[in-house]
């Protein structure tokens, strides 16, 4: 054992109480990197891919990278389970302090297991283990919940991780929250958290992550943080305006998905960019455990503060609901986080209710709220309230565009891939970002392959975003890669300043490795075959791996990007070639004999 | 000929937001960015009607101007 991995796993099992300790088979978890990696392998190991995910047989599982909790710029961790929300493998992604806080508490993963009697919370403290009872705060707002905890421990710098009322009530787009604000948001893992009575998780840990060889990590690290601040995005951009400053970009160049995708420009998205956040609302910068970058915003809107709204949020309420009411969008936001909901499924399906009741599928009668109208800033944020407390025709909302939709017999008018609302960029403008939309394991996600770096941003270089050529292989590219980053356990964010031989550098400085680049991007590969092949086993074809219907037959109406559609049928075959799987998008088993699966 | 010109982010530092010049015919985008003191360097997004253009492009009557630095997120 030498640096990065603490080399221990607690298991914890709610239906009997047991609580164990395991040691960390190192082999496994370097052939897997950490966090997501191994957290894949270790589901899929243990659990049947085909189970109810909201059945006391799945299993849920919070991973560190590596890297989390280091002396490495930004630290992460990641929920891994079966998706309520999409059927397939789950892993969200969350910032904050919680991850490294489990490290110093001596973990590199937490294993939870069957369903508790009562409601309930885990609370460690470096060796101590406890499953303690959480009455008291079931029912309770996120923010309520991490105070009462943080006294009922006695330790206000304990790190509280805790689901809101929406993952209490087993909603499909719950999130889980940590410090309040930071969200594993996706694919709903709140849920699953609530289906197994687990309220929070609270972790204080004294101990420190060790670097395998000093002296060399001091001086890489220097380097790479000189990298970071040189960087235009890293060390301007992102601290500056924080994720919102795409608003403008992404808008400027037609693929801002507007009133539910049916545009993709919005005449008002100033009013609603990182620039007039920055003018108007900005508190202060939020940053993660030892991040350099520092993109998270601090807002105050009349006398509500708290953290965010990102990009993908501002988008969700604002443009996709044809709100340009910045404020309300703030609160929107607040109430996800204090509800504890995923604010791109939660935005996403206002604005697919919008749709239908435009449409006339929803009756005015059927709400006991506010009209669900395009522009209409009172409705995104009552409807975002009765979404989270799960109260009148919020109930029918909280359960995703997908089914909701369906439930009007149009699931096609649901702007999701395997049921999982799409995030802020119009695919028929961005042709390889959409295939990566399309080919994602966990559905509709923009942080799988964010091809919008090279299409629209330019780097690592400039492609043209409407063409085809080269795309698949781009695709592949940038998921393996970004299975790699999410597994060491850092933030994506520092890929624009740091190329595959930077992460190289310091996973073999840091845990004592001698890899090279190219056994991390195999690794990244692997982690990737390992999702489909999850994804398959649960039952999710590979004729999923497509787009709404709108997005591949009906052209953008207006803005720079006129005229265009997502042309997926021409680039999936190529991207299956690219990756050696079958033409039916099934691996081969040379390919996966290759990668050591 | 009118031209719109949309600056974004820190360009707007001691600038503006959005301005409508009128130019002579056969102005550059090089010429605009040089009356606006940024250097071609410092523009990481040039796009004219919402398309990637060159500070070579020759400017029409109707165009618009879109600058950005380095930025990005998701
Ligand atoms: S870049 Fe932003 S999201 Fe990433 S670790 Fe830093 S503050 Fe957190």
């Amino acid at each position: 054992m030498r640096g990065g991995y603490c080399g221990k796993i607690l298991r914890v099992n709610l239906t009997t109480g047991e609580i164990k300790k395991e040691e960390l088979d190192l082999g496994i978890a370097k052939k897997f990197i950490g966090g997501r990696g191994l957290g894949s392998y270790i589901l899929f190991k243990e659990i049947d891919p085909a189970v109810d995910p909201l059945s006391p047989e799945n299993k849920i599982i919070f991973a560190t990278g590596p890297l989390t909790g280091s002396s490495a710029p930004t630290s992460r961790y990641m929920v891994i389970t079966k998706s309520p929300l999409t059927g397939a493998i789950a892993c969200s992604n969350s910032g904050g302090f919680w991850g490294a806080e489990l490290k110093f508490a001596g973990y590199d993963l937490i294993i939870v297991e069957g369903k508790a009697q009562n409601p309930s919370y885990i609370y460690i403290k470096d060796d101590t283990v406890e499953i303690k009872d959480a009455k008291a705060c079931w029912g309770k707002l996120v923010s309520e919940t991490t105070e009462l905890l943080q006294n009922e421990v006695g330790d206000p710098k304990a790190r509280v991780l805790t689901i809101g009322p929406a993952g209490e009530k087993l909603s499909p787009i719950a999130a889980i929250m940590n410090e309040k604000y930071r969200a594993a948001g996706r694919s709903g893992v709140g849920a699953v958290m609530g289906s197994k009575n687990l309220k929070a998780i609270v972790v204080r840990g004294s101990g420190k992550v060790k670097s395998a060889d000093q002296e060399k990590t001091k001086k890489l690290l220097s380097n790479l943080i000189k990298k970071i601040k040189e960087n235009g995005v890293t060390g301007q951009g992102l601290p500056k305006y924080g994720t919102a400053v795409l608003v403008n970009i992404i808008n400027e160049h037609g693929i801002f998905p507007t009133n539910n995708f049916q545009k993709a420009y919005f005449p008002l998205a100033d009013a609603i960019s990182g620039e007039t956040l920055a003018e108007k609302y900005l508190v202060k910068k939020d940053p993660c455990y030892h991040c350099p970058i520092a993109c998270g915003r601090y807002c105050k809107v009349d006398d509500e503060e708290g953290g965010g709204p990102e990009y993908e949020t501002v988008w969700a309420f604002g443009a996709d609901c044809g709100v340009s009411d910045l404020s309300a969008i703030i609160k929107a936001n607040n109430l996800c986080n204090e509800y504890g909901l995923d604010t791109i499924s939660a935005g996403a399906t206002i604005a697919c209710a919008m749709e239908l009741y435009e449409k006339g599928y929803i009756k005015k009668e059927e709400l006991d709220g506010p009209e669900l109208k395009f522009g209409s800033a009172e409705a995104i944020i009552e409807w975002t309230r009765k979404m989270g407390a799960g109260e009148g025709f919020g109930a029918k909302l909280a359960l995703g565009s997908y089914r909701l939709a369906e439930s009007y017999g149009v699931s096609e008018l649901s702007m999701s891939v395997k049921k999982q609302e799409l995030p802020a960029y119009d695919p028929r403008g961005v042709q390889g970002h959409g295939l990566q939309y399309a080919t994602s394991n966990r559905g509709g996600c923009h942080v799988r392959g964010y091809l919008i770096s090279p299409e629209v941003l330019g780097v690592p270089e400039k492609l043209d975003r409407f063409s085809l050529e080269g795309k698949a292989k781009w695709a592949k590219l940038f998921q393996d890669l970004t299975a790699v980053i999410d597994s060491l356990g850092l933030c994506l964010f520092t890929s624009f300043a740091f190329d595959l031989n930077d992460y190289c550098e310091l996973y073999n400085c840091i845990v004592g490795e001698t890899f090279t680049p190219e056994d991390m991007l195999i690794a990244g590969e692997r982690i990737w075959n390992l999702e489909r092949l999850f994804n398959l086993q649960a039952g999710i074809s590979p004729e999923e791996d497509t787009l709404p219907k709108r997005l591949l037959e009906e052209p953008i109406p207006e803005g720079p990007s006129k005229g265009h559609v997502h042309r997926l049928k021409e680039l999936l075959p190529e991207y299956y070639r690219v990756r050696g799987w079958d033409e039916k998008g099934i691996p081969t088993p040379e390919k996966l004999k290759a990668l050591g699966l | 000929m009118k031209v719109e010109i949309r600056l974004f982010a820190t360009f707007r530092e001691g600038r503006f937001k959005k301005e409508v010049w009128e130019l002579p015919e056969g102005t550059k985008v090089i010429d605009v960015l040089n009356l606006l003191g940024i250097k071609p360097e410092e523009v990481a997004i040039l796009l004219v009607n919402g398309m990637n253009a060159e500070p070579e492009y020759v400017l029409k009557d109707g165009d618009y101007i879109s600058l950005f630095p380095p930025v990005g997120g998701g």
